[in-house]
């Protein structure tokens, strides 16, 4: 495969609902019967035979209601999950711009922070420090970047969550709403860097609410709705469907 | 990119990573450096104090050089109770991580682990203060033994870490499972009283318990000097196990970390 493919090839996921179990022990062994029965047979299945690629470059846009299934899709390509069935595979790094500075530290400084979670997004700590100051610089946080980060504002935060992410020398980026980054000129800053970052070779997929957002940004998109493929296409017809669909 | 320089450039990767998520604990913990020192013995020292009055004072225990005894026992005893119960809410701790990005997830029990230790280690230098108080100077065997030890200690804090932190994900209230356990195991090792005042037909049933033969080597080795083989064998057996229980646990339930949050 080249960098920054993806290929989601009939894919299915279903899992146990583990709420009877989180409850802890005590409540487990309490209703044994029911919640031995509950972990076989109450599965849910959020997703059912997907199958979609993305080439280098590209942008997908993936839309849907609230529970259709969205989240899982873009867990299931960040590989923190695994399919029930079928297949997922990507090539390249993926950078997660989701939940931006998942991981910062709040009494470590900017700085600090910076390091940590690029090697945790897959750097090696050579490759950290290198990008150290591109990351700073796009951040734009200037001398607040050696204060502790639980001085910051939230705007600051998420703009050096972004910023870190974007300097990951990603071949796939996950987004989950967050190209409202900032003021307007961080927002404009930031889509242009994705942007360049595509015409790299980069490929994406948004997962987002707002339809403008995913216009703007996806060649194609990909409708979910319960678990199941509603439409897919070139991004114009795709959200025409599912805003006359509403 | 060939297959190999692919593993090794990830080993330096895992490394690096492991360092990067030590040191952030570090770094909190002495940001304001001595304080930070002093907070970490504090808890133990705090404690021998507690069971000297206790013990020495008031229960008159035949037991010599009460006090460095159980700082010996003691200050081994915090890094297992530390490590365990940081371990035990560590990855609901990093929810949001662990569900957002494919890091493997070992690193964080293992940084964690390896964070107390290195306390563990600072500290020992207290032990060797409160030995010379007591006119134990220094050994020729504490410059292989306390490694050796460290080494094993770190195996089975390691196994019953990677154990707790996968378990907690779907059965929440291990926590407090866990906070029970330890309180009951803490006087099923022997750390305030000497193992040959347990009557014999429990003393098994002391070794059974997998922080026996460490403290007790602990207890020799700063008291006496004397290095126990045979103790070390004994927690090596249990590392290997305990680590192979907790690896084997966490590598079955480590795909479902982001389903269970």
């Amino acid at each position: 495969m080249i960098p920054g493919e993806i290929s989601v090839d009939h894919v299915s996921k279903a899992y146990p609902q583990y709420f009877k179990l989180t409850a802890g022990f005590k409540s487990f062994l309490f209703h044994l019967p029911s919640a031995l029965d509950s972990m076989r047979h109450a599965h849910f299945e959020a997703l059912h035979d997907i199958s979609f690629t993305v080439a280098p470059g590209e942008s997908l846009g993936i839309i849907g209601h609230n529970g259709a299934g969205k989240s899982t899709m873009l867990s299931l390509l960040a590989g923190v999950m695994l399919p029930s069935e079928g297949k997922v595979s990507t090539s390249g790094r993926i950078a997660p711009v989701l939940e931006l500075g998942a991981g910062f530290h709040p009494d470590l400084s900017g700085e600090e922070n910076v390091i940590l979670n690029a090697v945790i997004l897959g750097l090696t700590r050579q490759e950290a420090l290198e990008r150290l100051n591109d990351i700073v610089a796009f951040s734009e946080l200037g001398e607040f970047i050696h204060q502790p980060i639980r001085t910051y504002s939230s705007g600051m935060l998420v703009r050096l969550g972004f910023s870190v992410a974007v300097h990951t020398k990603p071949d796939i980026l996950l987004v989950d709403e967050v190209l409202a980054v900032g003021d307007a000129d961080f927002q404009k800053k930031s889509r242009q860097r994705i942007l360049d970052l595509r015409r790299h070779g980069v490929s994406m997929v948004l997962v987002s609410h707002a339809m403008e957002t995913v216009r703007a940004v996806c060649d194609r998109a990909i409708w979910i709705e319960h678990g199941r493929v509603r439409a897919t296409g070139p991004v114009g017809e795709v959200v025409d469907a599912y805003e006359s669909g509403k | 990119m060939t297959a190999t320089s692919g593993r090794a450039e990830r080993a330096v990767w895992f490394s690096d990573l492991v360092r990067e998520l030590t040191r952030k604990e570090l770094k909190v913990r002495y940001r304001n450096s001595f304080l930070g020192y002093v907070w970490s013995v504090a808890s133990p020292a705090a404690q021998a104090l507690v069971y000297f009055f206790a013990f020495k004072v008031i229960v008159r225990i035949a037991v010599d050089d009460y006090g460095l005894f159980l700082i010996a026992g003691l200050f081994t005893w915090q890094w297992f109770v530390n490590s365990l119960t940081v371990c035990t809410s560590i990855f609901l701790f990093n929810a949001s991580l662990i569900k957002k990005v494919a890091f493997p997830r070992q690193a964080l029990p293992l940084a964690s682990v390896l964070n107390d230790g290195i306390h563990f280690a600072l500290s020992l230098p207290v032990i060797a203060v409160v030995a010379a108080a007591y006119g134990v100077w220094p050994q020729l065997s504490w410059l292989y033994g306390l490694p050796i030890l460290v080494c094993l200690q770190f195996l089975l804090i390691l196994g019953f870490g990677l154990l707790v932190s996968s378990v907690n994900l779907f059965f929440r209230d291990l926590e407090r499972l866990v906070t029970i356990l330890l309180s009951i195991v803490f006087y099923a090792t022997p750390v305030i009283y000497r193992m040959d005042m347990v009557p014999e037909r429990f003393r098994i049933l002391l070794f059974l318990n997998p922080m026996t033969p460490l403290v007790v080597n602990y207890q020799n080795l700063l008291l006496h000097g004397t290095f126990q083989w045979e103790m070390a064998g004994l927690s090596l057996f249990y590392g290997v196990i305990w680590l192979g229980i907790g690896w084997w646990v966490f590598s079955h339930l480590r795909w479902r970390f982001a389903e269970a949050l």
